[in-house]
């Protein structure tokens, strides 16, 4: 009578007990499956350690603030009044000679137009970016009819670059401003929600009322 | 069965008594002196040398001959060639686009400067630069196209559904291709045209901020947006494009393409197997 074959547990935690041939007693994980494993590691920690570093350096600008603060001179305080907009060109980035220039209009702060936000200090100039809320064209003071109007998709926002009609989501931004030795300085660029009230700079078509606000979150280095 | 491969490229078997020539044996019994083999024997027989040992170290030509000479179904028409139509724009699009870019100066203060000397100074290169620029127009209208046909003839059915969806991801990237191209010449309109599309990708929820910060390179266009743009534009994109254009044609040749909805399947064979 035939010797009935050895049992084998599929489950059992010993390669012996599974049946492998070659396993030797409190053997657990065969050899091949150890080296593909080690094979399967080395060869993820190898990828791991160039792509990683890679996309952090492509991804970097996100999280890092790649305009750090300037002060761009505007002209003597005498060339500007409380009343009419001066339109000035300010260097926003001069490493790139045009492309970094930007219309800005400026104006003294005024405290019978310009209201004043708790808990904001109120900039000594305004300085008005014509860059539209909705998608980014540069708009154009109208002097006629005191309206900012955009040439693309026909956003049209008041004397104080509030939305009045056309695709924007909030008013114009603006530069923060001071005075030294009597010359008007711009620095950064700030937006604003429909109240005039004051935020971290934000892209265009980029809500800052109601809900929508939730949406659309502020950039991790401002 | 696959087609024999052509004459030319076949090795002449040696003939019985030949020595060196090919056709000393055929001069008579022995004796005479075997003819030369003329110049153009020798250069059919070099050729055919080259290509033999590539192949049998390759296996080049059964793969080819399998690929090329497959079984398409009735009815396949010129419809059918959209696909290879918008693979040689985009072949059209890499070669020009390589020899532009030995011109090109990915620069904010250069790169319209060394766009306008392509166009008007480098030897034929208003003529490559207008290739790359219609090229591009072309490899749009094909794609959807080829899309259009693949939809309306039902090529997208089962077991076909991977191969759509690598087309469809082939459709973005070459619209992702359009628009980091667009920058490129960097005169008023790319630029507007660019910080619009920029801020287009800023108005999507959550996400939107940071893939315009990812693609600006920060709050602003900078100095490196260009460069930015430039990179994915020859590097990034093109190279999953050719990656996803391989799995692509290797899925149309594992899966063989469909027969036009017109054509019914033939009734008549199955009938004959039933009886």
């Amino acid at each position: 009578m035939a010797e009935s074959p050895p049992k084998f547990d599929k489950n059992s935690r010993y390669t012996e007990g599974r049946g492998i041939a070659g396993a030797f007693e409190g053997e657990t994980v065969t050899r091949r499956r150890m080296m593909e494993g080690t094979a399967l590691a080395v060869g993820g920690i190898a990828t791991m350690a160039f792509a990683l570093p890679g996309l952090g350096f492509a991804l970097g600008p996100i999280f890092e603030d790649t305009n750090p603060t300037r002060w761009e001179d505007l002209g003597p305080e005498s060339a500007f009044n409380d009343e009419g907009y001066v339109q000035r060109v300010m260097n926003i980035d001069p490493e790139i000679g045009d492309v970094g220039k930007t219309t800005v209009y400026v104006r003294k702060f005024n405290r019978d137009i310009d209201k004043v936000i708790e808990g904001q200090d109120p900039q000594p100039y305004v300085v008005i970016s014509t860059r539209c809320a909705h998608l980014g064209c540069p708009v154009r003071y109208i002097q006629a009819s005191r309206k900012f109007v955009c040439p693309c998709h026909g956003g049209v926002y008041d004397e104080q670059g509030k939305v009045e009609g056309g695709p924007p989501v909030r008013p114009l931004d603006r530069f923060y401003t001071r005075v030294t030795a009597g010359r008007v300085e711009a620095g950064d660029r700030f937006s604003l929600n429909s109240d005039l009230e004051r935020f971290s700079p934000r892209d265009p078509s980029n809500h800052l009322d109601g809900l929508w606000q939730y949406l659309y979150p502020s950039r991790p280095t401002t | 069965m696959t087609p024999p491969l052509p004459k030319a490229l076949r090795r002449t078997p040696p003939r019985p008594g030949d020595g060196n020539g090919r056709n000393g044996g055929r001069n008579g019994a022995g004796g005479a002196p075997a003819t030369k083999p003329t110049a153009k024997d020798q250069a059919v027989e070099g050729v055919a040398g080259v290509v033999g040992w590539l192949d049998e170290r390759t296996g080049t030509s059964p793969f080819l001959r399998g690929f090329l000479y497959r079984k398409v179904p009735k009815g396949t028409n010129w419809y059918y060639t959209l696909g290879s139509a918008t693979m040689f724009a985009f072949l059209s699009q890499a070669v020009t686009g390589v020899f532009l870019a030995m011109y090109y100066e990915p620069d904010a203060t250069r790169a319209y400067e060394s766009a306008s000397r392509i166009t008007n100074e480098v030897f034929l290169g208003e003529f490559v630069r207008g290739m790359h620029k219609w090229g591009s127009t072309v490899m749009i209208i094909l794609i959807f196209l080829h899309m259009g046909r693949t939809f309306f003839f039902g090529a997208y059915k089962y077991p076909r559904e991977l191969n759509w969806i690598i087309g469809v991801v082939l459709v973005v990237l070459t619209l992702m291709m359009g628009l980091t191209g667009y920058l490129l010449p960097f005169d008023q309109r790319s630029f507007w045209a660019t910080v619009v599309a920029v801020n287009l990708n800023a108005s999507g929820p959550v996400v939107g901020p940071y893939l315009a910060d990812f693609l600006r390179v920060g709050s602003e266009f900078g100095p490196t947006t260009i460069s930015r743009f430039y990179s994915l534009h020859m590097l990034a994109v093109p190279g999953l494009i050719a990656a996803l254009i391989g799995a692509h044609l290797y899925l149309v040749a594992k899966l063989g393409t469909t027969a036009p909805p017109w054509l019914k399947a033939e009734k008549k064979d199955l009938l004959k197997e039933e009886v």
